[in-house]
């Protein structure tokens, strides 16, 4: 019997997989397809502080293994999301929760998770400072050690439960980054968001996605998913969630070798949505095939 | 929804790059028209939603448009290869409480999803008029599959090679009160505006197709909707442009 459960400051995860922010909402599309409590946790649709519509249309495009989206946080907005969204998917998820939180100010990520750390069902909170597809915020902090730093000060001043910092890839430095995340008190860091990305229409000469640029996920990313995990997770003593264009048990598996405690599958959703629970059924099977015992065993395991 | 693997019975070309593919498979889970499937297709990321044009059971008809590399890998598929295919997405037409003389407006590669809504309103009783628009006369496809359900069709190029020269909306005759509407968002606009009351299917780019992503919102009189899960077919009360 294979010992698939793995751990996130303390708390206890039946197993390491978790649908990625913004691919999941706050479940209500999944929980007719499978039972959602088979998941080690859900990182719900990243949450603002107001409600947001999100960017013009088209917001997606095609790419080879991979897309690019640009929905800009379209959410609608944290009083509703603790008041209806989370009491709704507290009937079908009864394990604590990943919070996706993102500011446009570090007051507004304070007051997010202020919010969030009240909501008993949820276990982390993951701050987002690496959304590509806003202005003025999300990835603005996310690419400077400074910011980044500023914002997991103020934030741990004021949370009730485990701060993970969810770092941008477009950076020159990630180590840097998150370094600077770890030293301001962070408990954990979740990587990577997407890649900035873009397409162009060749036949009308015109960006694809109305925002021009967007976030590049899936299958195409893994590479420089798993490359960054490698590097942060050797690099400071945190625990990683580890996430970009995993869509497999192996590259569940990969991912933890890198160093990641935990796996979010994010675009892989939405072109199988029973990915989630496909992944988890294969997990014991793949192990026992690669002689792996007790799945935790293999977090960093490769120098 | 379900996910359905289907098997490809036939893949014929109908018009100029319009292909009509049927498909064998479980299409239980359809149940209105005006509702799509999105396709697995080999080598590319996301699904394509294509609408549905008619079903019964154990037998699915598509007509797609080759707007690019997807559907052109679509359009190379053979008889007797499988694809797999998210079923029963989208809302579908609302067949309650149709007033007794419709007018079915479809627009290009609009015109599909139209061919089950006539069938189901001739089913009840109710005999649409159905106005097909199209650019030119190689464009055109379907308008003796309409006519052999028994309903009256009249069909409209916009350079008048075939019918009528115009627009749908030119071939209306008396039928201004409601209308079910598919085709490119000028035209839906154009059919919006000269009737009092209606259904109107929108198109967009999407990611997912089951309403996880919020790729494809639009704004309404009732808020964000997501045109693949709360439409694609979205009512002319609470249409914004």
């Amino acid at each position: 019997m294979v010992d698939i459960t793995t751990e996130l400051s303390g708390i206890k995860l039946t197993n390491p997989v978790l649908p990625a922010s913004g691919t999941f909402g706050y479940g209500k599309e999944y929980w007719d397809l499978y039972d959602l409590d088979i998941l080690g946790s859900i990182s719900f649709k990243g949450t603002t502080v107001e409600e947001r519509y999100g960017n013009e249309l088209p917001r997606i495009a095609e790419c080879p293994s991979g897309m690019i989206n640009s929905v800009g946080l379209q959410n609608p907005g944290m009083h509703e999301v603790i008041e209806k969204e989370l009491p709704e998917l507290r009937e079908h998820f009864h394990k604590p929760l990943v919070a996706n939180i993102s500011g446009f100010s570090i007051p507004e990520y304070v007051q997010l998770a202020e919010a969030m750390s009240e909501v008993p069902e949820v276990g982390i909170l993951e701050v987002n400072v690496s959304c590509p597809n806003v202005h003025g915020g999300g990835m603005a902090f996310g690419t400077s050690a400074e910011n980044v730093a500023a914002v997991t000060r103020e934030v741990k001043k004021v949370a009730k439960k485990p701060v993970y910092i969810k770092l941008s890839p477009n950076v020159t430095d990630i180590v840097s980054i998150a370094k600077a995340a770890e030293e301001a008190g962070a408990d954990g860091l979740a990587l990577i968001n997407t890649l900035l990305g873009m397409r162009i229409d060749i036949r009308r000469r015109q960006p694809v996605i109305k925002n021009k640029m967007g976030g590049f996920s899936g299958p195409a990313i893994f590479p420089v998913a798993v490359r960054m995990v490698y590097q942060v997770s050797h690099a400071v003593k945190l625990p990683v969630i580890g996430m970009g264009g995993v869509s497999t048990a192996k590259d569940v598996i990969e991912m933890m070798m890198a160093g990641a405690s935990a796996v979010e599958v994010g675009a892989a959703n939405l072109v199988n949505p029973y990915v989630c629970r496909d992944i988890i059924e294969d997990l014991p099977e793949v192990c026992a095939e690669l002689g792996i015992e007790r799945l935790r065993d293999i977090i960093g395991c490769v120098e | 929804m379900k996910d359905v693997e289907f098997k490809v019975l036939s893949n014929e070309m109908i018009a100029q790059d319009i292909f009509r593919m049927t498909l064998d498979g479980d299409t239980s889970d359809i149940t209105k028209p005006g509702q799509f499937v999105e396709i697995k297709i080999p080598g590319r990321y996301l699904r394509r939603p294509i609408s549905v044009c008619d079903w019964s059971e154990g037998k699915l008809t598509l007509i797609y448009k080759v707007v690019g590399e997807g559907t052109e890998d679509l359009s190379f598929m053979e008889p007797g290869e499988y694809l797999t295919a998210l079923t029963g997405l989208g809302n579908g037409y609302d067949l309650r409480n149709i007033q007794k003389n419709p007018v079915i407006a479809g627009g290009g590669v609009g015109v599909p999803p139209m061919y089950a809504l006539a069938k189901a309103l001739k089913q009840q009783g109710i005999t649409p008029y159905v106005a097909l628009g199209f650019n030119s006369k190689d464009d055109v496809f379907y308008e003796q599959e309409f006519r052999a359900l028994g309903v009256p069709v009249n069909v409209a190029t916009v350079d008048g090679s075939h019918g009528a020269k115009g627009f749908v909306t030119d071939i209306f005759g008396d039928h201004h009160d409601y209308a079910f509407a598919c085709g490119p968002e000028p035209m839906l606009k154009a059919v919006y505006n000269s009737v009092k009351d209606g259904q109107f299917s929108f198109e967009a780019r999407m990611g997912c197709g089951f309403g996880a992503c919020m790729g494809c919102s639009k704004k309404t009189k009732h808020g964000f909707k997501r045109v693949c899960k709360d439409g694609p077919i979205f009512t002319w009360e609470e249409i914004v442009w």
